[in-house]
């Protein structure tokens, strides 16, 4: 039995070999690289090895970092509220509300538009709100407005739209998916002891559903942060969100140390913000898994 | 079994008004890409089919397509192979450290494409790696070995584990019992992830965009062409029929994979992801 489960061990580890030896050499080995680059020095279109922490200090007591930091936690923290606040609804609607035999086609018109060409998706957001765009030259040739509305205009809430409709069913699936793990006989439960629908929602399918809302949360928030095509395209560049900055300063301004110094700051504030996240949800993610 | 909110009307209006919401921007393309005027704006001019016809004679739009074809074809065999091997050692084999590593093949779902682009860039750059085609390759595999990963779980998850010690049972070897029993059991599934993982890398821009030297891709080529006011129109038109085909080959993918967990047995818990 003992040398049957070595051998079990032994096949496990063979097997799984190929994919880990891939990703450490393409994903964990670059990143220890821009670890390391992190704490050296730069030259004139090299790197010096020598340690140092200079690029961190610059990084900290940079106004531009802190503003285009807060820019791009503000525009991720709103891309998440809004598209998480307008997916619960959906999510419940497939989980409660469709018969099971149509949930798998519900959940794939869904996913559909994620897959399709996100440039495009994105270009055509600018289009839609642009000045002379879809919604103002609607609204004008209506009569509704006189002026085009400037508040979609090529700024932080045309980014939030953009964004959120970019990453709409990365919310829905795993509240869906939360939502699905809920006994009903739960919520009969509730209705027998005397609650309303709504409280029985509020004190029992809410509670259960926010392991899902969490993990929708931290799924949108961690990619739209690190989003670099729409503050290019949206803002026109002139709004630029820390993507943007980590790649001006690797290739535009080629200081790769102190462009790894930022990314490995923001990868920082992102995992630090991500835990706190979840230390303030913990009651809700006890006795999960 | 109802929900709390009477009969769901509100909730299905509100669900049918966000699926529009997700397809408006696909949904307006094709007006746009058959539209004769050259500025993308409401009204719309006259019906044209110039644009399609603007894309078909334009050299470097065939070599990003080329490119990109290269790049998807090689990206989602590569993924699929290696996320074939990810999901049998996890779903069959105990092993320590299995949690961690794990977590390592599935870290590219949630790491930011700039991230992951940027330090490749780094480290390519470094050991002097010339930026073409290949490179691209590399990352995509990367991107797009979770997806293949969650996407063959599941289908190797529903297998009857009997089914293979019957295999053994009846004289076969480990390597004829896959070939001739997992195998066949989880193609549906082999099958949804090598579609799905080359409608990622066709549509992929950022790894492109930094990876591939001055190789253009599709996403990289229309990127380079948004700035321009004239070439918007054939974007649009290059836009539906990108759309299109992604479409079909989702439907595809889905195809294979309900397929797949219908062959198992098992019960469908629906969608990717």
């Amino acid at each position: 039995m003992a040398a049957g489960n070595r051998s079990e061990t032994a096949q496990g580890l063979a097997l799984i070999s190929p994919p880990l030896v891939y990703a450490l050499l393409i994903l964990a080995a670059p990143l220890a690289t821009i670890v390391a680059y992190s704490f050296l020095k730069d030259g004139y279109l090299t790197v010096i090895r020598e340690f140092t922490l200079e690029n961190y200090i610059a990084v900290w007591n940079d106004p531009i970092f802190h503003r285009i930091m807060l820019r791009s936690l503000l525009v991720a923290g709103l891309v998440t509220l809004v598209t998480v606040a307008l997916a619960f609804p959906v999510a419940y609607f497939l989980s409660f509300v469709v018969p099971p035999e149509r949930k798998a086609l519900w959940l794939f018109l869904i996913t559909i538009p994620f897959w399709t060409s996100y440039l495009i998706r994105v270009f055509l957001w600018k289009v839609i709100l642009g000045y002379n765009g879809v919604v103002n030259s609607g609204l004008k040739s209506l009569g509704l407005i006189e002026q085009p509305l400037t508040f979609i205009l090529y700024n932080v809430n045309s980014m939030v739209i953009t964004l959120a409709h970019a990453y709409a069913p990365f919310a829905i699936l795993p509240i869906f998916i939360a939502l699905e793990k809920i006994d009903r006989s739960l919520l009969e439960a509730g209705r027998d002891l005397g609650e309303n629908r709504i409280m029985t929602f509020w004190r029992v399918t809410l509670p259960l559903a926010m392991p899902g809302v969490i993990a929708a949360s931290l799924i949108v928030f961690i990619p739209t942060i690190g989003d670099y095509v729409t503050p290019e395209l949206i803002g026109g560049g002139k709004i630029p969100m820390i993507a943007n900055l980590i790649q001006a300063q690797m290739l535009a301004l080629d200081n790769r140390p102190l462009g790894s110094a930022l990314a490995v700051t923001s990868m920082l504030i992102v995992a630090v913000l991500s835990l706190i996240f979840l230390f303030l949800n913990r009651r809700f993610l006890r006795g999960q898994k | 079994m109802k929900g709390p909110f009477a009969k769901g009307g509100g909730l299905r209006a509100y669900a049918v008004f966000y699926l529009l919401f997700l397809y408006a921007p696909i949904l307006l393309l094709p007006l746009f890409a058959f539209n004769s005027g050259t500025v993308i704006a409401f009204p719309l001019k006259g019906f044209t089919t110039d644009w399609f016809a603007q894309m078909y004679g334009n050299a470097t739009l065939r070599r990003a397509l080329t490119n990109s074809l290269i790049i998807a074809v090689s990206s989602s065999i590569l993924a699929t192979c290696l996320g074939i091997f990810a999901a049998r050692a996890t779903t069959r084999f105990r092993y320590p450290g299995k949690g961690a590593i794990t977590s390592l093949i599935m870290l590219p779902l949630v790491l930011p494409e700039i991230i992951v682009s940027m330090s490749l860039l780094v480290v390519l750059l470094a050991i002097g790696i010339k930026l073409t085609v290949f490179t691209v390759i590399l990352g995509h595999t990367l991107i797009c070995m979770p997806y293949a990963t969650v996407i063959l779980t599941t289908a190797f998850n529903s297998l009857d584990r009997s089914l293979e010690e019957a295999a053994y049972d009846l004289g076969e070897s480990k390597v004829s019992a896959f070939r001739l029993v997992i195998l066949p059991l989880v193609m549906p599934g082999i099958v949804s992830s090598l579609l799905m993982s080359f409608t990622i890398s066709l549509d992929e821009f950022i790894i492109a965009f930094f990876l591939a030297g001055n190789e253009p891709t599709l996403p990289t080529y229309i990127f380079s062409q948004l700035r321009f006011p004239k070439s918007i129109p054939m974007i649009m038109a290059l836009g539906t029929v990108l759309v299109l085909f992604s479409i079909i080959l989702l439907t595809l993918a889905e195809y294979y994979r309900r397929r797949g967990v219908a062959r198992t047995g098992a019960k469908d818990s629906g969608g990717f992801l």
